[in-house]
């Protein structure tokens, strides 16, 4: 069955070329379907108005806001700028470790606080712990988009491991609050470096399993690779990024090209798509970047749990946050791709203006262009693939 | 067993009720049973329990699931065509469920002994094609309508593999006639038309590859029919939401799912019956008789069902055109050389 | 390169066009004139030692007393440089010249901006809102702004 792959992934309407005997064209109206905001496979609250003829998407036309909590209105109206972590959490709540780093990152910076060596450790053990919970959420629920199950809850029994580790450090399993402007809510209570490393010791034998049951599957390369194809060039126009991004080729990672926190201190190395079972950039790229993104988190959580330093968790928290007039952009990476917080501060105690620039938005932006003329179960394996998250991009 | 039965009471309509449904009596316990397999095997492939709670590890959850989709409320939506919405689930489970009268069970029960019982399974089972159709349609909703304009498509594409594979089988056996079929199979597991049945060792031996694809090729033919993963495009809940039946719900619903239930089972009966001996025994002469022959069928008959609880746990969905390809592309071509072969070697 | 550099190539290309430079900041920016952002994003983009292929973020900005601001955060993958344009205009007239066509990912971002402060980007190919319904009035993150009481006869503020 290996001509398949030969077969062209984008399929081509032939309007008017199809006549009766009497020269009338035989072209069909084509139909206008509402996929969502109630859908299994638009992760969330998304719509998408797709034009369809027969089977093949004409064009796809994203409507989204049906989640805006007006978070970056609410910020405005604090009357303190950690207060404004809680809000992060609710962002993409799949990384909320994340988002949390990214804006208390954006604070320190503009506040210049250095934080000590052991804050910056544990904010790396939580941020790639995190990275993993949340590719296991984008591999498993795939798993679903193409109509495999069993990966999905494999995916959330790993998963809740980690969360079982977040909730002895804060008490919360899904938004911790746990990163603070300046350092951490909680140190980590006694057992946790010996729960982390065994988690990475049950970890890894599970992600071969993994790969055995969905990965390298031929039903699941044959519905992914070739499809959705996302050219490096297109890629970058449109602002996209995270593994997204890495699997159009595109070696780019703001961990390591535009350095925070102490991920120089690690080895690893930043997962690029090959385009190995099909094009550079398919869906099947997408989802194996993640998968081997995982890996290296393991990697990088393990060197992090052996170089954990002592020290005081809180001791660089400012008492009060009063930043000078002024306006800062820090970028960071979660699962998802490039976070950045656009602060602009009025010299009071909460931000004049915070902008979040939600890797999901810009991401879920390029999808039109890369849909046209796919099939519909092909539109759900794009969609699958770029891994959005709702709740981030509305905000 | 329905001329037993005119024996017996006459020729009565009581004969006809009785001699229909009979089946029942196997389909709907098979339904309870078939529920149950499918979460608990399911749930321990996914590291879960599944149910526990209601009765001994949960076994009386399916009744009372049963019970609670009886007393769910019964909608229809406002701009459904209200006549073929609610007929076509019983015509979807009529397909299925008329498909057991031509069933061989054990050499004393055959639904009706007709001589054309592979033809006549071969129609009927279509039949269901226009429920799932009229389901579709009368939802007057996108979704639906695109589930059922798919089941249409690919029911009717796999029964010409089904078809054809089914013939590999005949042609050995030389009857139509599944009961024929079966006791042409008696005498133990090498008798099995999978292993070339009752033939001189030699034409086994050339016959064996040839069947042997025609039964792993019936078998995916099968699993494409009752649109089971990986060929569950029709009611992809992905895609599709849940395909033809997602406005259905209640007892409408339970419909639906009692008719998968009903053909899975038929589907892996047709699969035993053809080359796997029916309700003869493996080991010749040993545990055979009627009795011990319905219980050969049945339990070949689950060993399928479970195949297909494992397949759909495990596989992801192809894709519409995938789904295409692998019928016309790939099934059928193999089966004519199958057939073409196997005829060959039968008339040498 | 530096941003002292970028200012100084783009000031002799340009000339009028970069407004203002504040070249100390901890991000040094360039303010743009709002009418020729599309040239002079180009030319960021397409400029061999210049380079910037990557619009990060574009956010919409309400100074208070009738000034609007469109903040670009840009950034080169090649040169991995950074620099930060602006672009200001008025409540009056909230125009500011599209960068859409320049970087594809300036699209929603700009309709976000246009979503909830008002600012309009002209030629830009979809305009719409994006975050809010379509059918909502006013401009949420405008300091002004006054929740209104209803929404299609729903009671807004709860």
């Amino acid at each position: 069955m290996t001509e398949t792959r030969s077969l062209p992934t984008r399929y081509v309407t032939h309007p008017g070329e199809l006549k009766t005997s009497s020269g009338r064209s035989l072209r069909t109206d084509e139909m206008i379907i509402n996929m969502g905001p109630q859908h299994p496979s638009t992760h969330g609250v998304l719509r998408l108005e797709v034009v369809l003829d027969g089977e093949i998407v004409v064009d796809v036309i994203p409507h989204i806001g049906y989640l805006h909590r007006c978070f970056e209105k609410h910020a405005e109206h604090m009357t303190n700028y950690q207060q404004v972590i809680p809000y992060c959490d609710r962002m993409d709540y799949l990384s909320s470790m994340n988002n949390d780093w990214a804006y208390a990152l954006a604070v320190e910076r503009m506040l210049k606080i250095e934080v000590p060596p052991r804050v910056e450790t544990i904010r790396v053990i939580m941020a790639e712990l995190q990275r993993i919970a949340s590719h296991l959420i984008a591999v498993g629920t795939y798993g679903i988009d193409m109509g495999a199950f069993t990966p999905f809850l494999w995916a959330f029994r790993d998963r809740e491991r980690i969360l079982d580790l977040f909730e002895m450090t804060c008490g919360a399993r899904l938004l911790y609050n746990y990163i603070w402007i300046g350092g951490l809510s909680h140190d980590l209570p006694p057992g946790f470096v010996e729960k982390a490393k065994a988690f990475c010791t049950y970890f890894k034998p599970n992600m071969k399993e993994l790969n055995d049951l969905l990965s390298y599957n031929e039903i699941f390369v044959k519905r992914t690779a070739h499809v959705g194809v996302l050219p490096a060039d297109v890629a970058i126009n449109y602002g996209v990024s995270g593994p997204t991004l890495r699997a159009s080729g595109v070696n780019w990672d703001l961990r390591r090209d535009d350095p925070y926190g102490i991920y120089d201190k690690f080895e690893w190395e930043v997962q690029v798509g090959k385009g190995e079972r099909g094009t550079t950039g398919d869906c099947w790229d997408r989802y194996i970047v993640k998968i081997r993104e995982m890996e290296q988190s393991v990697r990088i959580i393990e060197q992090a749990l052996a170089a954990l330093p002592e020290g005081n968790v809180q001791a660089a928290i400012p008492k009060r946050i009063r930043p000078d007039s002024a306006e800062i952009y820090v970028r960071t990476e979660t699962a998802r791709g490039e976070l950045g917080f656009y602060v602009v501060s009025d010299g009071t105690a909460s931000p004049y203006r915070l902008k979040a620039r939600a890797p999901a938005f810009v991401n879920l932006s390029v999808l039109p262009k890369i849909s046209r003329g796919c099939l519909l179960g092909d539109l759900v394996a794009i969609v699958g693939s770029i891994d959005i998250v709702l709740g981030e991009v509305d905000r | 067993m329905y001329e037993l039965l005119q024996n017996l009471l006459g020729d009565s309509l009581l004969v006809y009720v009785i001699g229909a449904a009979l089946p029942l009596l196997f389909v709907l316990p098979f339904a309870v049973v078939a529920v149950l397999l499918e979460m608990k095997v399911s749930a321990h492939m996914q590291d879960r329990v599944a149910y526990m709670y209601t009765g001994w590890h949960g076994v009386l959850q399916p009744v009372a699931d049963i019970l609670k989709l009886l007393q769910k409320e019964d909608t229809i939506p406002a701009a459904a065509d209200k006549f073929l919405f609610r007929v076509a689930p019983f015509l979807v489970f009529m397909g299925g469920y008329a498909g057991f009268a031509a069933l061989p069970f054990s050499s004393a029960y055959i639904g009706t002994n007709i001589d054309l019982g592979v033809f006549y399974l071969l129609a009927i089972s279509s039949l269901s094609v226009i429920g799932l159709m009229m389901a579709g349609w009368a939802s007057n909703n996108k979704w639906s309508l695109f589930g059922s304009m798919r089941s249409v498509g690919q029911i009717i594409s796999y029964e010409i593999p089904a078809a054809l594979s089914i013939l590999v089988a005949v042609m050995i056996a030389g009857s139509l006639n599944l009961q024929e079929v079966s006791k042409f199979q008696d005498g133990g597991l090498q008798n099995w038309i999978v292993f070339g049945g009752p033939l001189p060792l030699l034409q086994k031996i050339l016959l064996f590859p040839f069947t042997l694809t025609a039964f792993f090729i019936l078998f995916i033919a099968g699993i494409a029919e009752v649109n089971r993963t990986p060929f569950d495009l029709p009611e992809a809940e992905s895609e599709l939401v849940q395909g033809y039946n997602t406005e259905y719900s209640g007892m409408k619903f339970a419909i639906f799912y009692l008719a998968e239930f009903a053909n899975m089972f038929l589907v892996s009966g047709i699969v035993v019956s053809l080359y796997l001996g029916g309700w003869t025994s493996p080991l010749g002469d040993v545990m055979s008789g009627p009795i011990w022959g319905f219980f050969w069928f049945v339990a070949k008959g689950m060993f399928f069902v479970f195949l297909q609880v494992w397949i759909r746990w495990t596989l992801p969905r192809l894709r519409v055109d995938q789904l295409m390809y692998t019928s016309w592309k790939v099934l059928t071509p193999f089966l004519f050389l199958c057939i073409f072969a196997v005829g060959l070697i039968l008339v040498l | 390169m530096t941003a002292e550099e970028i200012h100084k190539n783009l000031q002799a290309r340009f000339g009028d066009a970069i407004v203002e430079a504040k070249l100390d900041a901890p991000q040094s920016f360039l303010v743009l004139d709002p009418k020729r952002m599309k040239e002079v994003c180009l030319f960021l983009r397409d400029e061999e030692s210049l380079q910037f292929d990557f619009c990060s973020c574009v956010s919409g900005v309400d100074y208070k007393e009738g000034k609007l601001g469109a903040i670009y955060h840009l950034a080169s993958m090649v040169h991995k440089h950074k620099i930060v344009l602006k672009a200001f205009c008025t409540v009056e007239n909230p125009h500011i010249q599209s960068v859409a066509s320049v970087w594809g990912g300036a699209d929603w971002h700009e309709r976000e901006a246009y979503d909830l402060l008002g600012i309009i980007f002209d030629e830009h190919p979809d305009l719409r809102r994006i975050l809010l319904p379509y059918d909502w009035e006013g401009y949420p993150l405008r300091k002004d702004y006054k929740v209104p009481e209803f929404y299609n006869g729903m009671k807004v503020p709860y």
